[in-house]
C-alpha cells in the first residue's frame, strides 16, 4: 500500500474511534502538547520547502509559525508534516496536524463536505500550462491530443478535464501523485504539458528544471485558485485564531509594521497601532491568546509582504493580485479593533 | 459440549458488539464533524479523466462508479496477463536452475537472488525510468520494424487494418502499451517470476528420485520421464504455493500508483480525495482485493483438486 492509502486507513480507523478524542477544543490541545503540528507540501519552493540546513521555508510556513507566535509568544515551536494533495484532508480530519497550509484551494465542496473550514486566502491563483518550448505551443487552444501531467486529488486535475471538455479538445492525462515523480515524466518527455497553479508552475520552473528556458508557460489562465489555510470543521475557537493570525500579517502590512520596526511602535501614539501590539485594549484575550500575539507575530515572523519579499520574489513572483487592497491587490484584512 | 456452544455465542456476540461500537462512532464522528458519508457519491460525475481505459469507454462525465470500474479492469488487465508471463518465465527460469549445464543453472540462480532481493517498487521506478527517459519523443521515434514505433509515450504497433500514425503531438491509430503498463507488467512479470521459479525448483526436487529412474529403467528418455513422471507429480507440490505467487502477483499491481498507471487503488485514491469520503473509498479497495483474491483462491483450489492423485491423502 502506498502512503496515500495508508493515511486513508488511518483516517478511517480514527474516525471509528471515540468522539472525545475530537471533543478537545484544539486550542487547548495545542497548549498542551506545547507546539502547533502544520501540515505543508512536500516541497514546492517559495511556499514550503527545506533550506540546505534543513530549515522548512516558504509563504505557508511563515503562517504556521505566525499561529505558533500567537499562541506560545515563540515561532518555533511549530512542527511540520509533509503532505501530498492526496494525503493532505484525511490527514487534517484525523486529527494528525492542527492546520493545513498547503497551498490549498477554497471551494465550496472542501469547504462544505471534507470536515474542514477555509480561514481565509493567503495567495490568488490560477490555472496555467507549461510546455516544452521544442514544440513551438503558443496558447492553450493548441493543445488538441496532447499528453499532460498533473498530480491527482487536486481541483487542477478537475479543471483541466472541464477546460477541454468546454473547448471540445482531448487530452491524456498521465496522473503521478509525489511531485517528484510527475516533473521527471514531464522533464523527461513522457508529456508535453505539466499543468498546476502558475505560482507551481513559476516555482518548479525556476528550482526544479535541468534548463528554466526550455519550458514556456502558456498565457491562458483557466480558474481561480485562491489558496488558503484550513482547520477542521466544528472548533469555532481554533479558527478564529488561525483566520486573525492571517489577518494579521496583512494588517501589519498595511499599517507598515514590520520585524524591523514593531519594536518602536510599541511607544506609539496611534490608537489603532497601540491596540494592534496589545498596548492598550484585550484584542488577545478575546481570542483567549496573550495580548501581544500580533506583536509577537510581526516581531518573530514579519508582516505579509515581509514574507512575500522573502519567499517568493526570488523566484522572480510579482506581487499582483496578492498586493494590498489600496494598492490594487485583493488582500484586505477586517478592521483589529 | 454445550459450554463449548456457550462459548462460541459470546464471542460472536462480543465481536458484533465491537462491530456495532465502531459503526456507531464513525457515524457518530462524521456527523459531529460534518464529513459527507455513504455510498451516493458512486453516482454522482467523476470530472477527471482517465489517461488508459482497456477498451471500455470512458468520460470525465462518466460517474465515479464507472472510474472505479475502470480502474478495476486496468487492475484486472496487468493482473491476468502478468500472471501468465510470469508463470512462463518462473516455468523456464525453475527448470534452468536444475539444469545440468553449469553456466545456465548459475544464471538463473543470480537472476533469481537478484531480483527477489530489490524491493518492487524500486524495480518499477528502474523500468519506468528506462521507458520515459531513454527513448525518444514521438516526432524523433525508434522504428526497430515497419510500422512499430519505440516512444517514451509508449509503444505503438500496426494492428490488421489500423496504422500508428503520427499526428499532432502523438501517434494515433494502431494498438499501443503505454510506459506505465509496460513498466509495471514487466517488473510485476519479472520479480514475480523469480519467486515462482523456486516453487517450480522445489517441486521438481520433491519428487523422489526413485521415480525418475523407474521411469528410465522403462526406457523412457530423459525428456520423456521429466514430461510424463517428473512434472505431473511436482504439479501436485507446485499449485498449492504458486496461488499465492498468483495472489501477491494481484496485490502487488497496486504499486502501480507508484508509477502512474490508473489502477483500482489510484482511482480510488483520487476519489477518495475529490469526495473525501475515506471511509467508503478504503471499504471498496478491500471488498474488490477481496473478492479478486477469493476468486483466484477458488479456481487454483479446483484446479489442485482436479490434479491431485485420486484416492491420495495430500
Amino acid at each position: 500500500m502506498n502512503a496515500a492509502t495508508w493515511r486513508g486507513l488511518a483516517a478511517a480507523v480514527a474516525l471509528l474511534a471515540p468522539g472525545a478524542l475530537f471533543a478537545q477544543s484544539t486550542l487547548d490541545a495545542v497548549r498542551a502538547k506545547g507546539f502547533v503540528q502544520c501540515g505543508v507540501n512536500t516541497g514546492l519552493a517559495g511556499f514550503s520547502q527545506p533550506d540546505s540546513k534543513g530549515v522548512w521555508r516558504g509563504l505557508d510556513v511563515d503562517l504556521c509559525r505566525a499561529v505558533a507566535a500567537a499562541v506560545f509568544g515563540d515561532a518555533s515551536k511549530v512542527r511540520f508534516t509533509p503532505l501530498t494533495a492526496q494525503q493532505r484532508f484525511t490527514a487534517l480530519q484525523s486529527g494528525e496536524v492542527d492546520v493545513l497550509a498547503r497551498n490549498t484551494t477554497w471551494t465550496i465542496t472542501r469547504d462544505t463536505s471534507l470536515g474542514l473550514n477555509f480561514v481565509g486566502v493567503n495567495f490568488y491563483d490560477g490555472q496555467g500550462f507549461m510546455v516544452h518550448r521544442k514544440l513551438n505551443v503558443k496558447s492553450a487552444k493548441q493543445l488538441n491530443g496532447a499528453t499532460i501531467c498533473v498530480q491527482p486529488g487536486t481541483t487542477t486535475e478537475l479543471n483541466l478535464a472541464d477546460y477541454f471538455r468546454a473547448n471540445r479538445m482531448t487530452f491524456k492525462p498521465v496522473v503521478i501523485e509525489k511531485l517528484e515523480e510527475v516533473l521527471n515524466a514531464y522533464f523527461a518527455g513522457r508529456c508535453d504539458v505539466f499543468t498546476t497553479d502558475v505560482s507551481g508552475l513559476v516555482s518548479v520552473r525556476g528550482s526544479r528544471a535541468p534548463n528554466p528556458a526550455d519550458h514556456v508557460i502558456l498565457p491562458e489562465v483557466i480558474s481561480k485558485e485562491p489558496l488558503g489555510p484550513a482547520v477542521r470543521h466544528g472548533d469555532d475557537r481554533w479558527f478564529d485564531v488561525v483566520k486573525w493570525t492571517l489577518f494579521a500579517m496583512i494588517e501589519a502590512e498595511e499599517m507598515g509594521l514590520t520585524s524591523k520596526n514593531i519594536d518602536q511602535a510599541l511607544a506609539s501614539k496611534d490608537p489603532a497601532v497601540q491596540r494592534f501590539v496589545g498596548a492598550t485594549g484585550d484584542i488577545g484575550k478575546m481570542l483567549g491568546l496573550d495580548n501581544r500575539w500580533a506583536f509577537n507575530i510581526v516581531k518573530q515572523v514579519g508582516n505579509y509582504g515581509e514574507s512575500f519579499e522573502a519567499n517568493l520574489a526570488p523566484l522572480g513572483f510579482e506581487r499582483g493580485l496578492n498586493q494590498l487592497w489600496n494598492k490594487g491587490g485583493l488582500l484586505y484584512a477586517p478592521p483589529i479593533r | 459440549m454445550r459450554r463449548a456452544l456457550l462459548v462460541q455465542a459470546a464471542l460472536v456476540a462480543a465481536v458484533a458488539l465491537a462491530i456495532g461500537w465502531f459503526w456507531y462512532n464513525a457515524a457518530h464522528n462524521l456527523e459531529t464533524r460534518k464529513i459527507a458519508s455513504g455510498f451516493a457519491f458512486l453516482a454522482r460525475e467523476a470530472g477527471f479523466e482517465i489517461g488508459e481505459t482497456s477498451g471500455l469507454a470512458y468520460s470525465a462525465a462518466d460517474t465515479y462508479l464507472r472510474a472505479l470500474a475502470i480502474g478495476l479492469a486496468n487492475t484486472f488487465r496487468v493482473a491476468a496477463i502478468g500472471v501468465v508471463l510470469a508463470t512462463v518465465l518462473g516455468v523456464l527460469l525453475g527448470l534452468a536452475r536444475l539444469a545440468p549445464n553449469w553456466l545456465l543453472a548459475r544464471l538463473a540462480g543470480a537472476y533469481v537472488e537478484f531480483v527477489r532481493n530489490v524491493p518492487l517498487v524500486v524495480q518499477l521506478f528502474f523500468w519506468y525510468a528506462l521507458i520515459s527517459e531513454n527513448l525518444p519523443g514521438p516526432r524523433e521515434a525508434l522504428e526497430p520494424l515497419p510500422g512499430v514505433y519505440l516512444t517514451n509515450r509508449g509503444i505503438f504497433f500496426p494492428l490488421p487494418g489500423s496504422r500508428p500514425e503520427l499526428v499532432g503531438f502523438n501517434f494515433e491509430g494502431g494498438g499501443a502499451l503505454s510506459p506505465e503498463f509496460a513498466a509495471l507488467l514487466v517488473g510485476l512479470t519479472t520479480y514475480t517470476a523469480a519467486f515462482i521459479a523456486e516453487i517450480v525448483r522445489a517441486g521438481v526436487l520433491s519428487v523422489p528420485r526413485g521415480q525418475r529412474d523407474a521411469a528410465r529403467s522403462l526406457g523412457m528418455s530423459e525428456r520423456q520421464a521429466l514430461s510424463y513422471v517428473v512434472l505431473p507429480l511436482a504439479l501436485r507440490a507446485i499449485v498449492p504455493p504458486l496461488t499465492s505467487q498468483y495472489l501477491n502477483l494481484t496485490k502487488n499491481s497496486s504499486l502501480a500508483v507508484a508509477i502512474g498507471y490508473p489502477d483500482l487503488v489510484s482511482i480510488a485514491n483520487t476519489t477518495i480525495n475529490q469526495t473525501g469520503q475515506a471511509i467508503e473509498g478504503i471499504a471498496i479497495i478491500m471488498a474488490v482485493y477481496l473478492t479478486l483474491s477469493l476468486s483466484i483462491s477458488a479456481f487454483m483450489n479446483w484446479y489442485n483438486r482436479r490434479v491431485a492423485l485420486k484416492g491420495v491423502r495430500a
